[in-house]
């Protein structure tokens, strides 16, 4: 099976199917790289990339990596309790013989998962229904969908979260369901202000001439169109929903004791400000250092994905 | 649109908006796994009144009428009582609001000045060490949470430094000055009492500035790319053709315009910071209203929660249309629309 296809001198020339696909590979290889130098191009991208690499590593091989693994849980040693950084505990232990690094380091995958599970949760519906309030603008369906995102998003996400959260029984999972339910709004919004462009594009036009279907129309046509934005606002929210996710925690509606969490250590940690100011700072610094690497990547990611700009 | 009929639109818009928020509040509270005429009394209470309250609160009928008592009374201002101070929720919200109102006053304030000045600082010596130091404060602000920076507060200018106290709104033995607005500056002033008038100031430090860090960073960072884009525009090279000073071509031709996406910003920022201060209020014991709702959440106080949601629900809407007539004063091309998603 032959196709019509113009060359890049501008011939018109026959190709096979097969040169097709291997012509199209070609272009997506290409893109990659542009796209990944665009990346590189700014240092503190990689930066936050190695830093985001490190820190997931550390997560999923936590048991491995720390020097008291048996810390993360229930553990108690009053006879070391309250140690101030040395060489053993290098950010020192915390009120019960803790030590605080095995347990930052722990904490880590409580954040992690939380940022995973809830973009998980949240980006599928938040996109659909941008897709479908986007493409049936100014029908009843974009009404309805719009005018409950509009209701989500008169509140600041934080504190629906604490509400929903504090209604429920307060756990890591129930902490998730409720930053999930609050997030959803921002994904259709950012999808539908793209669907009403894209509607109107001349490839969708075109689809529907040829009597494609809606599903079609949806998920082949503008969802391939959005998906950059999305990526990039989905790269950026990690960052959110740690700090989120800590937030809760440190209010005591998350992560509860005696697993770590970077906020309870630190709300834990308030109370025995100054003198054994160590229980409290470092993981406070954890989680700093945390949202700065996956803004810096999320940055990064933007970058990648931005128009070329002088 | 004329401005009356934006504003026509606008609020009765909103007012929409809010009654949807009501019902998802009211979802949430219902939804709730146990009894809420149980809870009301606690747990040792008789089951005769049990059934007495659920009469009373109407937890027999269905939802939808159920919530049509809910919403007949609280729009008569009776949004019931508050299970932890026993009292009516109304009467709470009155007085923990100012306390809010005066911190996110002044971090509004601070965010604005700072934003402002420090992304003007940044424009105008742009890559230099000034616009790099700015930038660097700037990342530093927008990736550390307020709570972290209470902390850090706390730990370095509170116990370390002690420049300033680290709990209430007055030190111990500072009686309050008469109540007239609620908030402790404003009345101390009123009374001519300078002394707690600088006390209530030095309370208010440290948690406004720890609300106001991520907004200053933000704004900074919105102003500084605002000016840089609208730096190189052709009216600002002709001005400067002509010969008028760099500082009237910044101060008056170039900021005015920057500030459009800088002030959206700005109020957004400032309408969160009343629910960023829930973490905040509690690290510096400060009796505001997001401290209220904190308390009333764990104690799984229905009626407050959903009163202080509520209320920041309204402050939320009203700064966004606030926000919007700013915008449009600011820019005259700008359209005023009825709903933001449109």
């Amino acid at each position: 099976m032959a196709e019509q296809a113009t060359t890049s001198q501008g011939f018109a020339t026959t190709f096979t199917a097969q040169q097709i696909k291997q012509l199209e590979r070609q272009s997506r290889r290409e893109n990659l790289g542009r796209s990944w130098y665009k990346f590189r191009r700014n240092t503190l991208s990689v930066v936050g990339l190695v830093a985001v690499l490190v820190i997931v590593l550390l997560a999923i091989f936590a048991p491995y990596v720390t020097p008291y693994p048996k810390h993360a849980g229930a553990f108690t040693d009053f006879a070391h309790a309250k140690i101030p950084p040395s060489l053993e505990h290098p950010f020192g232990t915390d009120q019960i013989g803790r030590d605080v690094l095995t347990r930052i380091i722990f904490g880590l995958r409580s954040s992690l998962l939380m940022a995973v599970v809830v973009l998980a949760l949240v980006v599928p519906p938040g996109v659909l229904l941008g897709l479908l309030a986007g493409y049936f603008q100014g029908t009843w369906i974009d009404t309805v969908i719009m005018r409950i995102t509009d209701i989500f998003l008169s509140v600041p996400p934080l504190i629906l979260a604490l509400a929903i959260a504090s209604v429920l029984e307060p756990n890591l999972w129930n902490g998730m369901i409720a930053v999930s339910l609050m997030w959803w709004p921002w994904y259709t919004r950012l999808v539908y202000g793209l669907g009403i462009t894209l509607r109107n594009e001349y490839f969708v036009t075109a689809a529907e001439a040829t009597g494609a279907s809606t599903w079609h129309i949806l998920f082949r046509e503008i969802l391939p169109n959005t998906v950059s934005p999305i990526l990039t606002k989905m790269s950026l929210d990690v960052a959110w929903v740690i700090i989120i996710g800590a937030m809760l925690s440190f209010v005591g509606l998350g992560v509860q004791a005696p697993e770590a969490s970077l906020g309870t250590m630190v709300s834990d940690g308030a109370k025995y400000l100054p003198d054994q100011w160590w229980i409290a700072v470092f993981p406070a610094l954890a989680i700093v250092v945390v949202v700065l690497g996956f803004n810096l990547l999320g940055d990064g990611v933007r970058d990648m994905f931005a128009a070329e700009e002088i | 649109m004329s401005m009356l009929n934006f504003l026509v639109r606008r609020i009765v818009y909103s007012v929409f908006v809010l009654l949807g928020l009501s019902i998802v509040i009211f979802i949430i509270a219902r939804i709730l796994p146990g009894n809420p005429a149980r809870m009301a009394v606690g747990e040792r209470a008789p089951q005769w009144v049990v059934d007495r309250i659920t009469e009373q609160m109407h937890l027999n009928d269905p939802l939808p009428v159920q919530y049509y008592y809910w919403l007949r009374d609280a729009v008569q201002g009776d949004l019931g009582l508050s299970l932890v101070t026993q009292r009516p929720v109304w009467t709470d919200i009155k007085e923990t609001f100012p306390a809010s109102v005066e911190l996110v006053a002044l971090a509004g304030l601070l965010a604005a000045v700072g934003g402002i000045g420090l992304g003007t600082l940044s424009a105008r010596y742009k890559d230099t060490w000034v616009d790099n130091v700015v930038r660097l404060f700037s990342y530093a602000g927008v990736v550390t949470p307020s709570f972290i920076f209470a902390i850090f507060f706390v730990l370095l200018f509170g116990w370390t430094l002690k420049w300033f106290p680290i709990i209430g709104r007055l030190s111990e033995g500072v009686a309050a000055p008469p109540l007239v607005t609620g908030l402790v500056t404003v009345d101390a002033l009123l009374a001519g009492q300078f002394g707690t008038f600088l006390d209530a100031l030095r309370h208010l430090v440290m948690p406004a500035v720890a609300l106001a860090m991520g907004p200053i960073a933000q704004e900074a960072r919105i102003t500084r790319s605002s000016m840089a884009d609208n730096m190189s525009k052709d009216y600002i090279a002709a001005e400067r053709a002509l010969g008028i000073s760099e500082g009237t071509v910044m101060g008056r031709f170039l900021l005015k315009p920057s500030l459009i996406p800088t002030v959206s910003i700005l109020g957004l920022d400032i309408a969160s910071t009343f629910s960023i201060a829930f973490l905040v209020e509690l690290i510096f014991n400060w009796p505001g209203l997001a401290r209220y709702g904190m308390d009333s959440m764990m104690h799984k106080d229905l009626n407050s929660i959903s009163a202080v949601i509520l209320v920041l629900g309204a402050i939320f809407v009203t700064v966004n249309i606030v926000v919007d007539i700013i915008v449009a004063q600011l820019d005259p091309r700008i359209r005023l629309s009825a709903a933001r998603s449109e």
